[in-house]
């Protein structure tokens, strides 16, 4: 068969496996370090409760802790999460073997070093201070050399496809890796001093605006775009149906690419950053809605003539469940994007309340559905140890969720309208430091959310590893002839 | 050649593009290609 002037092998031999034990490693690995970035994400909720549980060294203090616990669970759960699923789908939809050999298990280790180089600098002091891109500069040149190896294996397999479609899913991971390795290089410019300091090749507001066009795109991209590659795999595997409009699917994906880029001027409203520029993030993020809103409608109704599914069903559950959380996050975003309601929301709890429901919900929930799904197939095995104990995680996870983002929300809000009183005479009603106070027992709330969350996500890793030691891995193989000829 | 230029040739065109594959999908919406790659995901077992 020819393609584009390529002839294709279309052909596979009987004996032809898929390569599984990358992937068996980076899901193992995402539950692992999904417990332990959850868990000092608890830690050092309850740091703000209880401020001496810094311990008083420098080492446990909030300023260290917090991008630890930001890292490990984006870039160390979400990106196990996301290596494991695109190798996981990628080669069942091209129906071929992962492209690269030894390549794959190298992205695995290398990004494995830059889970353990983020563990042990972040906590002895060593960051750029740029927002979910602290590592310093040895660390990001390791993590671009995975990234296109990343690339290479996954680009590799499309290109040896036995099939004549790239499946939708295909696009939106092509999508993550390409532009997180663009934002990674552009943001991660700078100039080192010496080992493990560097300085921003940026100065002054463009350092700003480089700094949140990364930020903003690496939720865009990376907490996003990958996650809805997720999303169009295995939500119409689970519910057992086709995806409900495949041309939603890729008006979704061009929207989304070509509007996500201009977003990250929301993060520096009432700046140094000219006003214009401020009000095109606006709008952009307004325009987001619409794609946002249009995946999730085209994910959800996936369900639809099978909706007694969701039922009997929690694996389908924490999928579309995952969705009305994006749902709740991609209307709360584009609403706090408007520089009037930003006025009110900027540098308040509600923020972090708001990133939780797209991080705790969306990205969260949809990845514990993906490994639920994939785990006790790569294992040999018909389903995970114990459904009952997915049941609970899903309750305990769902409810822990609510409470968290309820109290970040009535504490945002609160502290909010408390900054902006002022007395007739044009002086603060309140000190900065009774509104700290009035946020305790909001802070109390969260944390019982959070250690919920960290419960749930625990008693996940105590089934998959019942799954795997009671299984074998498993060797699937390519169906022997391709089946669109 | 102005920058601004560019950058104007840049986004309309992008824009002109996004319009070119909103059209494209609506003439292919009910074809068998689309149907196609949309059952990808259950041609493997």
């Amino acid at each position: 068969m020819t393609i584009g002037g390529i002839s294709m092998n279309l052909t596979n031999t009987p004996s032809a496996t898929y390569n599984d034990s990358v992937i068996r490693q980076f899901s193992i690995m995402a539950v692992i370090w999904g417990v332990v970035g959850m868990l000092v994400g608890v830690v050092i909720a309850a740091q703000l409760v209880w401020p001496e549980l810094n311990l008083g060294l420098p080492w446990t203090s909030f300023g260290r802790l917090r991008p630890l616990h930001t890292n490990a669970v984006i870039f160390a759960f979400g990106g196990c999460t996301l290596f494991a699923t695109s190798y996981y789908v990628v080669q069942r939809t091209c129906q071929t073997r992962l492209f690269g050999g030894k390549l794959a298990s190298f992205t695995f280790w290398g990004w494995q070093a830059v889970i353990v180089a983020a563990a042990v600098s972040l906590p002895l002091g060593y960051t750029t201070g740029k927002e979910y891109a602290e590592l310093e500069w040895p660390i990001d040149i390791l993590i671009t050399i995975v990234w296109v190896c990343y690339a290479i294996v996954f680009f590799g397999t499309i290109g040896t496809r036995k099939v004549k479609h790239i499946y939708v899913a295909n696009w939106f991971y092509g999508a993550f890796i390409i532009a997180v390795a663009l934002l990674h290089v552009v943001n991660s410019a700078e100039v080192p001093a010496s080992f493990m300091k560097s300085y921003s090749a940026y100065a002054g507001v463009q350092d700003a605006m480089v700094q949140w066009w990364y930020g903003h795109n690496a939720v865009g991209f990376f907490l996003t775009a990958g996650f809805l590659g997720i999303m169009y795999y295995f939500v119409p595997k689970q519910a057992e149906r086709p995806v409900y409009s495949y041309s939603l699917s890729i008006v979704h994906f061009w929207a989304l690419i070509f509007t996500y880029m201009w977003a990250g001027p929301h993060h520096l409203h009432y700046t140094a950053l000219p006003d214009w520029t401020q009000s095109l993030g606006m709008v952009f993020s307004l325009i987001l809605l619409a794609p946002s809103w249009g995946g999730m409608i085209n994910g959800i109704m996936t369900l639809s003539g099978a909706w007694h599914k969701l039922r009997t069903d929690p694996i389908l559950r924490f999928l579309i469940v995952s969705l009305s959380f994006y749902g709740m996050s991609t209307f709360e975003g584009p609403m706090m994007a408007i520089k009037t309601v930003n006025s009110l929301s900027h540098y308040t709890d509600w923020t972090v309340g708001h990133v939780h429901s797209g991080a705790l919900g969306w990205v969260g929930l949809i990845s514990m559905g993906s490994l639920y799904y994939m785990v006790p197939k790569l294992f040999g095995q018909k389903q995970m140890h114990s459904m009952k104990a997915i049941e609970v995680h899903f309750w305990m996870a769902t409810i822990g969720i609510v409470m968290y983002i309820s109290a970040l929300w009535i504490s945002g809000v609160m502290e909010g309208l408390m900054w902006r009183s002022i007395n007739a005479d044009g002086t603060l009603t309140y000190t900065f430091v009774e509104s700290v106070k009035a946020k305790h027992p909001y802070y109390i709330l969260r944390l019982c959310g959070g250690l919920l969350y960290l419960s749930g996500m625990v008693i996940m890793l105590w089934n998959v590893l019942k799954t795997a030691t009671s299984g074998k891995p498993a060797t699937a193989h390519i169906p022997a002839v391709a089946a669109h000829a | 050649m102005d920058i601004n230029t560019l950058r104007i040739v840049g986004t309309v065109s992008s824009f002109i593009v996004f319009v070119g594959i909103l059209i494209w999908v609506w003439k292919n919406r009910d074809t068998k290609d689309f149907e196609d790659a949309a059952n990808l995901p259950f041609d493997e077992d």
